[in-house]
């Protein structure tokens, strides 16, 4: 094995970070619609893969540049966000819970199908934009300005979210709801609307973050979505589902594994994708509720 | 000579107690009630005796046949405690939905089991005597509990009083020595709340049972008792005899307000 | 049985149909036999229409290992490809001639012991699924104590790790370039008779007091422990016999397609059987297999729709992937509208066939009157 020098184990921070701050964007998706719905939505890693999508689209055959394009690239997936809960899962509110999740795996693979009608099996080159992609030397290490950048959109994005469910009327008809809907109806909440802002929000972020996704590793195609959703589901079970700040650590945390196992062991590089898997299997025996979650057991 | 010895039994949930040191003793034969207001901690009660929770603090004994040495099932899995020889009903029916009344009662023969599953799928003379058995033993339990004409309907099909009999015969179906009701009079008719006094005396008898009983109905619990507790937020305020519960100032004013639910 | 015959009590028209109901299925089932003898010498079908019958046995059997975990014991599980994979990859190397195993590994060398393997066709198939339950015996023991959607999450991650392990270790498997040259010994005959031989397993399992318990943890796993079922040991049973089963579909696979890599592999197919299962009903053997042949074959059948079709005035020109679209909008309308499937968690008998197609007209009207109502109380 080659010797670590300290400046592969800056670069590789920098990454382990930068990597972790992109799973948490997409894994606080999987934890707000867990939380109000008990629902792992297998369809998020699609959503994140439109995304791309429309990122694509609105910058290469719409001419719109990279900041309009993205900003209509989110709106447009914050809606398909909408869509998907309306037409695949509010008919089975009634419904067995795993009824749901059915459906949500359903919804994953209608989304790859369209995307290949849609935008065609080939693999496509997103957009580059040189403002997030430039390096950038600092001591000795060269950096993406991406990885300055990310974490940063990140944190603030988080701290608005957390504004937004702790503080304001919406977030506590969220909270409301995630605890118990019969309830929340009988105090006045609507909580059809506030499932589909959740979902709304959830798909946002999971769009900036396939954004970001798409300027670090530029590749897109169909299945582009389905692994690194299951990762950030992971990450949400780690942090503790249905927690927001759980998700965020649980992500930080893979994106550290990841980056660290292969810097250290690079004969494993192969199972990298493994990784993810392994600690959830670890997480859900030795702690099921997660790092941050609490424990609930079952009533009989 | 008790068959069931509770020490100290704790449960918590959280920051609550939902049973705080309960110690009951029950013994061969007796037909024992645990009474208290609603959220008392009685189910709790029950589910750590069953070994579905396993309780914070404390220790649960058993002995099947009464003796002096008790073992403990502290925390055991519930099918082991089940093979022990302790039954229980639930207070929130839980009949196997998608099945009839019959497999209903059969499943709670499996435990008695010896061939393996691919004995059993190939016909082995030895797993067919085995169904036969299950099945003549089903049966005359159905029969036992009035639900014989029903055997072979859902069992979610059947009206709420006929459910809780078919649990009663689930529960018997694993041949116990000790067996645990938890709210057999609920969702009853009057009729069968009536009859179901003489019904556990006669199970109790006809199957040399001990039977620990959590009802909310008075007039049943007085009548059916040998002896009763009494939890409130989870601590027992009383002990005794019908007689003396009926006449004891703190469960009267536990009661108070809630008394006579029906 | 004596008990039973004696019983007022079973519904009568079970016994007066009986005799006529098992003359119906002997009767089909010999014809079907008749058939695929007739299409195996080549009298009818060609070899495309023989690989797609072959195909609906792979995939009824997959519905099969899953519809038994899933479907009759309630363990929402998803890791069927990575059984498939196991039990497709041993097959393959037992029965792929060693002179051409050599000469298709040249990114690493072979191991030599895998070389060496040798076995045939049937022998390799059951060692497939032996080792295929292995993995699932292996992987049982931490995942079977988790639940719902936790179980699936954790198996299809097992199953992925299987995947990523297929992938990296070159000289077992040759990497992501796979195993070709897999010879065509799954005929008509061998997936039509193992299907037999599953279907009559798992409706005899169903019928003894283990189908029972399994279908009793399904519907209440709290009740069944409180019955004295141990849940981990029922579990685990149908956890592995489920393995074993998508392991041979796998071996059968292989086999059928000639050529396998990891990518065949991935969580998409995990997902098409787990549409098999929901389309046949889950809890219903006849359901996955009707599902399976369904699936399989309507997937073929819309391949038109890839070349551009017309319908009346309106042409749509050929579009790459149009098939598969319009396949995942049916199954999502199943999923949404008919969500028991086919035949909910019943089995397929004449009587139900007989019950169905008599209330056609009335469903026909129902499903105007519903509309109706729909688009006039719509707000
Ligand atoms: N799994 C659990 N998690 C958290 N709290 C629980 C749990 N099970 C019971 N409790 C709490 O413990 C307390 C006692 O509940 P329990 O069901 O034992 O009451 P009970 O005496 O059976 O009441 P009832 O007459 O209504 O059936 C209640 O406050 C209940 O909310
Ligand atoms: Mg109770």
């Amino acid at each position: 094995m080659s010797a670590i020098t300290s400046d592969m184990l800056l670069q590789s921070l920098a990454n382990a970070i930068t990597l972790g701050s992109l799973y948490a964007l997409v894994a606080i998706g999987y934890t707000m619609v867990y939380g109000i719905l008990r629902l792992i939505n297998f369809a998020h890693g699609e959503i994140f893969m439109m995304s791309m999508y429309f990122a694509f689209y609105f910058v290469t055959a719409a001419m719109l540049p990279w900041y309009l394009a993205f900003l209509f690239a989110i709106a447009c997936t914050g809606i398909l966000g909408i869509i998907i809960e309306r037409a695949a899962y509010r008919p089975l509110r009634e419904a067995p819970r795993i009824s749901l999740l059915i459906s949500s795996i359903g919804v994953s693979y209608l989304l790859q199908n369209l995307a290949v009608v849609l935008f065609s099996g080939i693999q496509k080159q997103f957009p580059p934009v040189a403002m997030f992609q430039d390096v950038i030397t600092i001591a000795n290490v060269r950096i993406q300005k991406l990885s300055i950048y990310v974490p940063l959109i990140t944190a603030v994005l988080v701290i608005v979210l957390l504004y937004l469910v702790n503080k304001t009327k919406i977030g506590m008809a969220m909270r409301a709801s995630s605890k118990d809907f019969e309830t929340s109806r009988l105090m006045g909440i609507n909580v059809n609307r506030v499932i589909a802002v959740t979902f709304c929000i959830g798909s946002v972020l999971a769009a900036v973050g396939a954004i970001m996704w798409g300027l670090k590793y530029p590749k897109i195609e169909p299945y582009v979505g389905t692994l690194p959703g299951l990762k950030c589901f992971i990450a949400a079970v780690i942090g503790g589902i249905g927690n927001i700040k759980g998700a965020v650590i649980g992500a930080l945390l893979l994106g550290f594994i990841e980056i660290f196992i292969v810097l250290f062991f690079p004969a494993l590089s192969g199972y990298k994708d493994a990784f993810a898997f392994v600690a959830l299997i670890v997480i859900l025996l030795v702690r099921p509720s997660g790092l941050v979650g609490e424990k609930i057991a079952n009533k009989v | 000579m008790s068959v069931l010895t509770t020490k100290g039994a704790t449960m918590r949930f959280g920051g609550v107690v939902a049973v705080d040191d309960l110690n009951i003793e029950v013994e061969r034969g007796e037909i024992v009630a645990l009474i208290g207001p609603n959220g008392a901690g009685k189910t709790t009660a029950f589910n750590m005796i069953t070994g579905v929770y396993t309780p914070t603090e404390g220790d649960v004994l058993f002995n099947k046949d009464g003796g002096k040495d008790m073992r403990t099932i502290t925390g055991k899995r519930p099918d082991l405690i089940t093979k022990m020889g302790i039954a229980r009903t639930f207070q929130n029916i839980r009949l196997f939905g998608e099945m009839t009344v019959l497999d209903n009662v059969m499943i709670a023969q499996h435990l008695h089991i010896k061939s393996g599953l691919f004995g059993a799928v190939i016909g082995w003379p030895r797993y067919y005597k085995e169904e036969r058995r299950m099945k003549d033993g089903a049966l005359a339990l159905l029969e036992r509990v009035g639900l014989l004409e029903e055997a072979y309907e859902l069992s979610t099909s059947l009206p709420y009083g006929k459910q809780r009999r078919l649990e009663i015969a689930r529960a018997l179906a694993t041949e116990p020595s000790l067996l645990l009701l938890d709210e057999p009079a609920a969702g009853m008719n009057p009729t069968e709340t009536l009859e179901l006094t003489e019904f556990v005396r006669q199970i109790r008898d006809e199957f040399d049972l001990t039977v620990l009983l959590i009802e909310h109905h008075m007039q049943i619990v007085m009548d059916i008792s040998d002896r009763i507790y009494v939890l409130d937020f989870g601590k027992t305020i009383a002990r005794g005899t019908p007689e003396e519960i009926q006449n004891n100032e703190r469960v009267i004013e536990a009661y108070l307000g809630v008394a006579d639910v029906d | 049985m004596s008990k039973e015959s004696k019983s007022p009590y079973l519904p009568a028209t079970t016994q007066k149909h009986k005799g006529l109901s098992r003359t119906l299925s002997i009767v089909v089932l010999a014809a079907f036999a008749v058939f695929l003898y007739m299409a195996n010498s080549g009298k009818i079908l060609g070899s495309y229409e023989l690989r797609i019958i072959r195909l609906c046995g792979v995939y009824a059997i997959a519905a099969l290992s899953m519809n038994l975990v899933n479907g009759f014991t309630g363990q929402f599980s998803l890791g069927q490809a990575g059984f498939m994979a196991i039990g497709a990859y041993v097959t393959s190397l037992f029965i792929i001639p060693t002179a051409q195993k050599t000469a298709m590994y040249y990114v690493e060398p072979i191991a030599p012991w895998v070389e060496s393997l040798q076995a045939p066709f049937i022998v390799a198939l059951i060692i497939g699924g032996l080792v295929a339950a292995l993995a699932a015996f292996l992987i049982g023991f931490p995942v079977l104590r988790l639940r719902g959607d936790y179980l699936a999450i954790a198996t299809l991650g097992f199953s992925e790790i299987i995947r990523i392990f297929i992938t990296n270790m070159i000289p077992i498997t040759n990497g992501s370039l796979g195993l070709k040259n897999i010879p065509d010994t799954a005929n008509v005959w061998w997936t039509t008779i193992a299907v037999a031989i599953v279907v009559i397993f798992m409706l005899r399992l169903m019928k003894t007091s283990y189908g029972r318990s399994f279908k009793a943890i399904r519907d209440d796993d709290v009740a069944a422990e409180a019955m004295g079922i141990s849940l981990f040991r029922h579990k685990m049973l149908s956890f592995v016999i489920g393995g074993f089963l998508a392991g041979i579909s796998g071996g059968l696979l292989a086999s059928v397609v000639g050529a396998i890599t990891p990518i065949y592999f991935r969580f998409t197919l995990a997902y098409e059987i787990l549409l098999i299962v929901v389309l046949g009903g889950q809890g219903s053997i006849t359901g996955s297999v009707v599902g399976a042949c369904i699936l399989t074959v309507a997937r073929e059948w819309l391949r038109f729709m890839d070349n551009g079709f017309s319908i009346g005035p309106l042409t749509v020109p050929p579009i790459a992937g149009m098939r598969m679209l319009v396949f995942s909008i049916l199954l999502m309308i199943i999923i949404l509208f008919y969500r028991r499937g086919l035949f909910g968690s019943n089995e397929f008998s004449w009587a139900g066939l007989l019950r169905v197609i008599k209330s056609i007209p009335q469903g026909i009207k129902r499903l105007f009157t519903r509309k109706a109502k729909a688009e006039g109380g719509g707000s």
